[in-house]
């Protein structure tokens, strides 16, 4: 295990006009940790989110990042060029909505193999054995290979978006709502794949939902936010099993029981 | 001796803040110590904060103040301050912790479910589903069930996958939160001989017992948390 983040978040805010996006956010990933960020609608969780990932400019604060030699880069002095580099490869973001994450008028294949296309890859036969390797590993049937996203369905469109992101062995995972939307046994396997997949590649991610059972199942440590602050953070079954923030008992206080 | 658990002065309440924030005292002043080798048993009625102890110990509740030091990894780590990273390793390679309940991740092959601990240690996958199979078949759960997932268990069944999972690793503290609750006698009997076994590899166990025959033979020591109580120090 090395002894440094991965990231470094500092002092992150983002006011749109003086509305409050997000305000004041620190804190470090480690490599191999899932961290959930949890929250109502519009609690800033999103906002959040894309300013990490350098998808929305944040008002103020520092994102660093540790590239594979080992020194931290601000995200925000790289050059655009660096960061649409960074966001090809070494990063992945998983939507919400599929089609916000893949060409939906392209093959499946083509979706998983464009990525590899970005790292170097030029051997189509190399590119389709890997893209067939990684449609089998989200349990997407080889013979759909060829098929447009357009005609799946919402699950397998989610776990193509996945294998889209993970095919080039990203360090760092984004996802937004990646359960949202999908009915609960399609939620189930794709959870389970989630989490196997995180353990087996080491993967840091960054979730946010606003399920407190998603985020129980892969995160290891959660944030809770409201009105785009921090109101709690620590370790998931701490934070779910004992809240001491009044925001957080509510959350938990809410849960349907089955 | 060496002792890996030291819990002093630890208190907890619970602040319920939709309740017009009423303050719930658990537990004050909780001390005591863990010695290699030893079972020791929280004993009191149902209410007293033994299940919240042994929740504060493995961090899954906050410490409201004092200090409870492990022995990690060669050092001494307070668990009322650590950050959670560092709760995480604790709970891979010091602590470990037998729940009442099985959490089932929907999926997941009791098989697997059990060998986690181990492959997180990074044993190797086939090691670590050998021995899952041994403990499995010790605890007599029958093999056609090995590739399930959990969820559909009963009450025993699950149970006996818990303690399995628990059982695997050779944590140095393990906390047993009422882990035959659910057992017949000849289980109990397999699980008493388990936790001796422990015993003689070293292990310091603090286990909550509801069955007085299991608690009688296991405990080397009882621990009464009604001494901890909060209103006794008023009193």
């Amino acid at each position: 295990m090395t002894d440094e983040p991965l990231l470094r978040v500092r002092s992150i805010s983002k006011f749109y006009g003086n509305r409050i996006g997000c305000n004041d956010i620190s804190f470090d990933l480690w490599p191999g940790e899932v961290l959930a960020v949890v929250g109502e609608s519009g609690s800033g969780k999103t906002t959040l989110l894309n300013c990490l990932s350098t998808r929305l400019l944040p008002t103020s604060g520092t994102v660093s990042y540790r590239m594979r030699d080992g020194a931290f880069h601000d995200l925000y002095r790289m050059s655009e060029a660096e960061r649409r580099f960074l966001m090809r490869t070494d990063w992945g973001f998983v939507h919400q909505n599929p089609a916000d994450g893949l060409r939906m008028t392209v093959s499946a294949g083509a979706n998983v193999g464009e990525r590899l296309m970005a790292v170097g890859q030029r051997h189509y036969g190399n590119i389709r054995a890997t893209a067939t390797d990684w449609l089998s590993r989200v349990e997407i049937s080889e013979d759909r290979i060829d098929d447009q996203p357009r005609a799946f369905s919402g699950g397998m469109r989610q776990r193509l978006q996945i294998a889209r992101n993970l095919v080039t062995s990203p360090r760092l995972v984004f996802m937004d709502e990646p359960t949202g939307g999908l009915d609960v046994s399609v939620q189930a396997r794709l959870l389970d794949l989630l989490r196997s997949l995180v353990h087996e590649l080491g993967l840091s991610a960054i979730v946010v939902t606003h399920d407190l059972a998603v985020a129980r199942l892969l995160s290891h440590r959660m944030i809770v936010m409201k009105d785009g602050h921090v109101v709690e953070s620590g370790l998931t079954d701490r934070v779910l099993d004992d809240p001491q923030a009044p925001y957080t008992q509510l959350l938990v206080s809410s849960i349907l029981q089955v | 001796m060496a002792t890996p658990l030291v819990v002093s002065e630890v208190c907890k309440s619970f602040t319920m803040h939709l309740q017009g924030g009423i303050r719930l005292p658990v537990v004050t002043d909780v001390s005591f110590s863990l010695s290699a080798g030893e079972c020791a048993v929280l004993g009191g009625p149902s209410g007293a904060g033994k299940s919240s102890i042994l929740k504060m110990i493995y961090g899954s509740y906050a410490i409201d103040s004092g200090q409870v030091i492990v022995t990690h990894d060669g050092n001494l780590v307070n668990l009322a301050t650590a950050d959670p990273r560092t709760i995480i390793a604790i709970r891979r390679d010091t602590i470990g912790y037998v729940s009442q309940f099985l959490r089932a991740v929907p999926r997941v092959s009791a098989r697997d479910v059990v060998a986690e601990p181990l492959i997180a240690r990074g044993e190797a996958l086939e090691t670590a589903r050998g021995r899952s199979e041994i403990l499995l078949e010790r605890l007599n759960l029958p093999e056609r069930l090995w590739d399930l997932p959990p969820a559909t268990f009963s009450g025993g069944e699950q149970q006996r996958v818990n303690i399995a999972r628990g059982f695997i690793t050779d944590h140095p503290v393990l906390l047993l939160d009422e882990p035959t609750a659910s057992l017949d006698k000849a289980n109990r009997e397999i699980v008493i001989a388990m936790i001796d076994e422990k015993k003689k590899a070293g292990v310091a166990l603090l286990g909550i017992f509801h069955d007085q025959d299991v608690r009688d033979v296991v405990a080397d020591r009882i621990i009464d948390v009604t001494e901890f109580a909060p209103n006794r120090k008023a009193a």
